[in-house]
């Protein structure tokens, strides 16, 4: 008796959910703003850096600003987990009453959201924003979405070559100026010092290998008639995705351990001395400093395939964004303009490191501070973005690229088969995504 | 040896009170008639609190899950970005024909059956070593037991991959590896989650059993040492069918338990292994439902997981039926 009555609920349970599918349809929020109020209180939601302190002293100074100038708005900024912030903006969409004014976002997230309907188009905004026109395009393509635009850069982040200066003046060794001779100067400094990974590479760290596939002409999706379509598997990208693979291995990063390593793992590799060069952001500079490679190593654009060439770099960096169910939409993108204009991205450079997104003030840092001078000129060199799709969230999420990296580096697949496999898989999101 | 004891209880009471037995067979049957015909709505009312608590805690959640799973429901549709549709048997086609679905389902199920298997050996061996052992060591093994018992999923894992690293790990120097990575190859990375899963599981194995084995009149057992019978027999022909009941209870449990294992395969393989590797069905519906935000395949998964293990479940009791035990 027992028995029958265990099989019948959940069944009885499956059939009704069939029957009644159509009846009653699981939640689904609004998100349309009724108002825009001229008064009131902002909400505003950061992330939350390791060291927050010299983030919120500019925030705080730009609020005072704003709030000076609107005598009858309030803002509220709260600083939210960076690990947490994929279920809380979720929450925030799926929830408009507790959800925030202004969000800022990483700008690979921007198709996502826009296609989860939780972003404002502002693109009229933007254009009339005299301090837009010097916006770098790569930054301005990050918040662009089939030609609307939803926020505003806040900052650009980019990858380029550290390297331990100690051991390549002990090896006397220069940097490498192509391609072929970064991988081989990794596969030398490994022979001479067993103990180091000549070049620590992840299996995980998707953004720092995307370089060398752009360097060779590959891309990873093509625009054709207004659909994206996987080009990861063509002969140019294919032929980047074996150099990058070629640095697994016993001679330079031994597959075993380096096809699972993330992006952090390959920082912590070089931060702790365990590696001589490794493609490193702007944004990990603090972390080398707080290792042992401290003081012994410097920074050169990554090579591209040819000498005198950049590899271009992924344009990684957050945006600042108003929720489409904000009620005060005109006093937002005020504020927006406030705390991504050019004086607070100046003030965020000085007090945090983040490089500007405008040309002109990237330039005038740059002279200013010598650490950022091969990732400005990185960025100078062009740099490249991954497909503003809403598919790509999905491929970021199941992890199509790093899979294609792993089967290559543990043998699993040659690197015709994996490249083929993961256009198969982004193929399919991007037809998903329509 | 059920039928032996069920009869051996009877056989002494009569002995004792031997006129009795004559007069409550017709009491009884009187009782009987009236229970079935008047209490008939009295059972339920007892068990409305029960099945109202069920109900809201768990028909409810698996209708919603079914109903999700016929639906495009992912996060455009959660947030209003888009319309809700009916996809009908859609999010289901697409599973089965994705060739790493039934990949990801063969491995779960072979790991899943070595977990069970390996962690009843090792819960029921130790029970009964600790009937064997004197009070001291008895209650050592006791507390280490509870301490891996008690020890969270994730801070288990942790310490796990920790004792496994290949730079810093203990056991690789204790065992002279080097620096052999034992995430890297999937059985190794499979056998290393597997230890784990069978050391923070088998306390469980361990207490029930050991709580069962304790309840055996020590008659029973002395009886059968008189006889000659040796330890291995007298666990085979004695212990094992006494507690038939426990271990088909920890067996189903351990099933149910390590089919949906999801901690240790995504903290101890880094979320499922070198190119996904390591993948179990829980941590596939996880990176699809909730990572890629496409909830209405993840439910798909859910409610294919759901009917696996109560397919399981019933089969199981099937076969323990057909040996003639009730439960």
């Amino acid at each position: 008796m027992k028995l029958s009555s265990r099989m019948a609920v959940p069944l009885t349970a499956l059939a009704l959910a069939g029957l009644t599918a159509t009846a009653c349809a699981p939640q689904t929020s609004d998100n349309s703003a009724g108002k825009d109020e001229k008064s009131g209180t902002l909400r505003v939601w950061l992330f939350q850096e390791v060291n927050n302190d010299p983030k919120k002293k500019v925030v705080d100074a730009a609020v005072a600003d704003f709030t000076a100038q609107h005598k009858d708005a309030k803002v509220e900024v709260e600083y939210i987990p960076v690990d947490t912030r994929a279920q809380r903006i979720k929450a925030a969409f799926n929830d408009p009453k507790s959800a925030p004014d202004l969000i800022e976002y990483g700008n690979t997230d921007t198709a996502g959201y826009v296609k989860d309907g939780g972003l404002a188009d502002i693109s009229s905004d933007f254009k009339a924003w005299d301090e837009a026109k010097d916006s770098d395009p790569t930054a301005t393509q990050a918040v662009t979405v089939d030609g609307k635009i939803y926020g505003a850069p806040l900052f650009v982040g980019v990858r380029a070559l550290y390297y331990r200066t100690d051991v390549f003046k002990e090896l006397g060794l220069k940097p490498p100026a192509t391609q072929a001779e970064l991988i081989s100067t990794a596969k030398k400094i490994r022979k001479e010092k067993p103990d180091l990974y000549g070049m620590a590479v992840g299996g995980a760290n998707t953004y720092g290998a995307m370089p060398f596939i752009w360097a060779n002409g590959g891309e990873m999706a093509e625009v054709s008639g207004g659909s994206y379509r996987a080009a990861i598997d063509s002969p140019a990208a294919q032929k980047g995705i074996g150099a990058f693979t070629s640095l697994f291995g016993d001679d330079n990063c031994p597959a075993a351990k380096c096809a699972a390593m993330t992006g952090n793992a390959v920082v912590t590799a070089f931060a702790s001395g365990k590696a001589a060069m490794f493609v490193g952001g702007d944004f990990s500079r603090q972390a080398v400093e707080a290792g042992v490679a401290k003081g012994k190593y410097a920074v050169v654009p990554l090579p591209g395939v040819k000498a005198g060439e950049i590899a271009p770099a992924f344009a990684g960096g957050n945006n600042l964004g108003v929720l489409k169910s904000s009620s005060h939409r005109t006093l937002a993108v005020d504020l927006v303009k406030r705390l991504a204009g050019k004086e607070s991205q100046r003030a965020f450079f000085d007090a945090m490191g983040f490089l500007p997104t405008y040309t002109d003030v990237r330039e005038d840092v740059a002279a200013k501070e010598p650490f950022v001078a091969p990732f400005v000129k990185t960025l100078g060199a062009g740099a490249k973005f991954v497909p503003t799709s809403p598919a790509w969230g999905q491929i970021d999420a199941s992890l199509v690229l790093p899979t294609m990296f792993q089967e290559i580096v543990s043998g699993k697949k040659d690197v015709a088969g994996a490249s083929g496999d993961a256009a198969e898989k982004m193929d399919a999101a991007f037809r998903d995504a329509g | 040896m059920t039928q032996h004891t069920k009869a051996a209880g009877p056989d002494a009471d009569t002995s004792v009170t031997a006129p009795a037995p004559a007069a409550p067979p017709a009491p009884r049957a009187g009782k009987r008639r009236p229970a079935s015909r008047g209490g008939g709505r009295t059972p339920w009312l007892y068990l409305l609190p029960a099945l109202v608590v069920l109900g809201a805690l768990l028909i409810y959640p698996i209708y919603q899950l079914g109903l999700i799973s016929f639906l495009e429901y992912t996060q455009a549709q959660v947030s209003g970005g888009e319309p809700t549709t009916f996809k009908g048997f859609g999010n289901y086609r697409e599973l089965f024909a994705d060739e790493q679905f039934w990949q990801v389902l063969t491995a779960t199920v072979v790991f899943a059956a070595a977990c069970v298997i390996a962690t009843l050996a090792v819960g029921c061996a130790l029970a009964v070593l600790l009937t064997r052992v004197r009070a001291l060591p008895r209650l050592a093994l006791m507390v280490a037991a509870l301490g891996a018992w008690a020890t969270p999923a994730v801070t288990g894992s942790t310490v796990w991959v920790f004792l496994f690293d290949p730079d810093y790990g203990p056991v690789n120097r204790l065992l002279g590896l080097g620096d052999h990575s034992w995430t890297y190859e999937r059985y190794s990375a499979f056998a290393l989650v597997l230890f784990e899963v069978v050391w923070c599981s088998f306390p469980f194995v361990m207490v029930t059993v050991y709580a069962g084995i304790r309840a055996i009149p020590s008659e029973v057992l002395e009886a059968a040492s008189l006889d000659g019978a040796s330890q291995w027999r007298i666990w085979r022909s004695i212990t094992a069918p006494m507690l038939r009941p426990i271990l088909v209870v920890v067996t189903i449990q351990s099933i149910i338990w390590d089919f949906k294992v999801f901690t240790q395969i995504y903290v101890m393989t880094n979320g499922g292994g070198i190119a996904g590797q390591n993948l179990v069905l829980n941590v596939y519906a996880y990176q699809k439902a909730f990572a890629s935000s496409q909830y209405s395949l993840g439910a798909a998964i859910g409610v294919v997981m759901l009917l696996i293990l109560l397919a399981v479940t019933l089969v199981y009791l099937r076969l323990l039926r057909r040996q003639g035990e009730e439960l």
